[in-house]
C-alpha cells in the first residue's frame, strides 16, 4: 500500500497524505503534468474526470469535469499558483459551473505537493486546506461510497484509546 | 433521540468548530468512556469550572455531548450518533484521497508491464 500517511488537523483544517511510489520523481510528477494521467486519478470512484484545459505553469487555470454515475456532471477548476518542476506545485481547486467559471460560495480548497527523491522511488505529500466544512462536504458527497471508509481518524483514535481505558 | 445522518451546513460548521479545540477534544473523549459530572471534568484542567462549562457548552450546542441534571450536579453524556457524522466527513476525505493515491500506484505499475 503506498499510502505511509493521512494527518488530519482539524485545528488548520487540513489534511496531509504522504504517499510513496516506486517510480521516479519525473514519472510520479507527469502524473500530475500530463492531462490525459491527471483525469485518470483525480475523479472519485464512479466519477470519471476529463480535463478539458491543464497546464502545469504559474497562473494557468485548469477546467475539469466529472461524470456521476447517473450521468450527471459536475465541474470543477485549478488556479495554478506556483510550480518548481519537478520539485513542487501549489493550486487552488473549487467547484465551478460547466463554463469553468468557479462557485465562490463555496471557496477554494488550497492544494500543495511535493516530489522528493527516496531510495525506492519518490516520496510524494500532499497538502490539502479546505476554507469551510461544507466545502469538504461537497467534495466527499460526491461518489463516495460506504465500503470505501477507513476507520483512522482522529477522533477515532481518540475514542479507541478512550474505550480501551475505560 | 433521533438525529438527522445529513446535518445542514450550520450545523456540520458547529461540529468541526467543536472539535477544532484539544480541550473539548478531551473532554469528549473522557465522556464516551462514562457520564461524568462538569466538576469531575473540569477537575485535571488548568482552568477554572466556567472555562470548562464554557468548553461542554460550545459540545452540546453542536450535538456532541448531552446535559442531565442529577441532584445538585450537571452530568455530561457524548451523543454516538453525532460524533459518528463528525469523524464519517474527515473519513471519506482521507478515502478519497486513499483511492487517488492508489489509482496513482496502479497507472505507474501500468508503465512497467508496457516496458516488459
Amino acid at each position: 500500500m503506498p499510502v505511509l500517511d493521512v494527518e488530519k488537523d482539524l485545528d488548520r483544517s487540513t489534511m496531509t497524505v504522504t504517499a510513496e511510489f516506486a517510480a521516479p520523481v519525473e514519472r510520479v510528477w507527469r502524473l500530475y503534468a500530463d492531462p490525459r494521467q491527471l483525469e485518470r486519478h483525480w475523479g472519485p470512484p464512479g466519477w470519471p474526470a476529463t480535463f478539458v484545459e491543464h497546464a502545469l505553469v504559474p497562473g494557468a487555470r485548469s477546467h475539469y469535469l466529472m461524470r456521476g454515475p447517473d450521468g450527471e456532471e459536475s465541474h470543477g477548476v485549478w488556479n495554478v499558483v506556483a510550480v518548481d518542476e519537478p520539485r513542487s506545485f501549489e493550486v487552488e481547486d473549487a467547484f465551478a459551473d460547466a463554463q469553468g467559471v468557479p462557485d465562490e460560495s463555496t471557496g477554494w480548497i488550497r492544494m500543495v505537493a511535493t516530489f522528493e527523491p527516496v531510495a525506492d522511488g519518490t516520496r510524494l505529500v500532499v497538502v490539502s486546506t479546505f476554507r469551510s466544512a461544507e466545502q469538504l462536504r461537497q467534495m466527499i458527497d460526491m461518489g463516495m461510497e460506504d465500503g470505501l471508509r477507513q476507520a483512522m481518524g482522529q477522533i477515532d483514535g481518540i475514542l479507541a484509546e478512550d474505550r480501551a481505558t475505560a | 433521540m433521533v438525529v438527522d445522518a445529513e446535518p445542514d451546513q450550520v450545523e456540520v460548521d458547529r461540529i468541526f468548530h467543536a472539535l477544532a479545540d484539544a480541550t473539548r477534544r478531551d473532554i469528549l473523549a473522557r465522556v464516551v468512556g462514562r457520564e461524568q459530572s462538569v466538576s469531575a471534568l473540569a477537575r485535571p484542567y488548568p482552568m477554572s469550572l466556567a472555562a470548562v462549562q464554557k468548553h461542554v457548552g460550545v459540545l452540546e450546542r453542536a450535538g456532541l455531548v448531552g446535559r442531565t441534571r442529577v441532584g445538585r450536579e450537571q452530568q455530561v453524556h457524548a451523543v454516538p450518533e453525532r460524533i459518528r457524522v463528525a469523524r464519517e466527513l474527515l473519513d471519506r476525505y482521507e478515502a478519497l484521497w486513499r483511492h487517488r493515491v492508489a489509482t496513482m500506484d496502479r497507472l505507474l505499475a501500468d508503465d512497467q508491464q508496457k516496458e516488459q
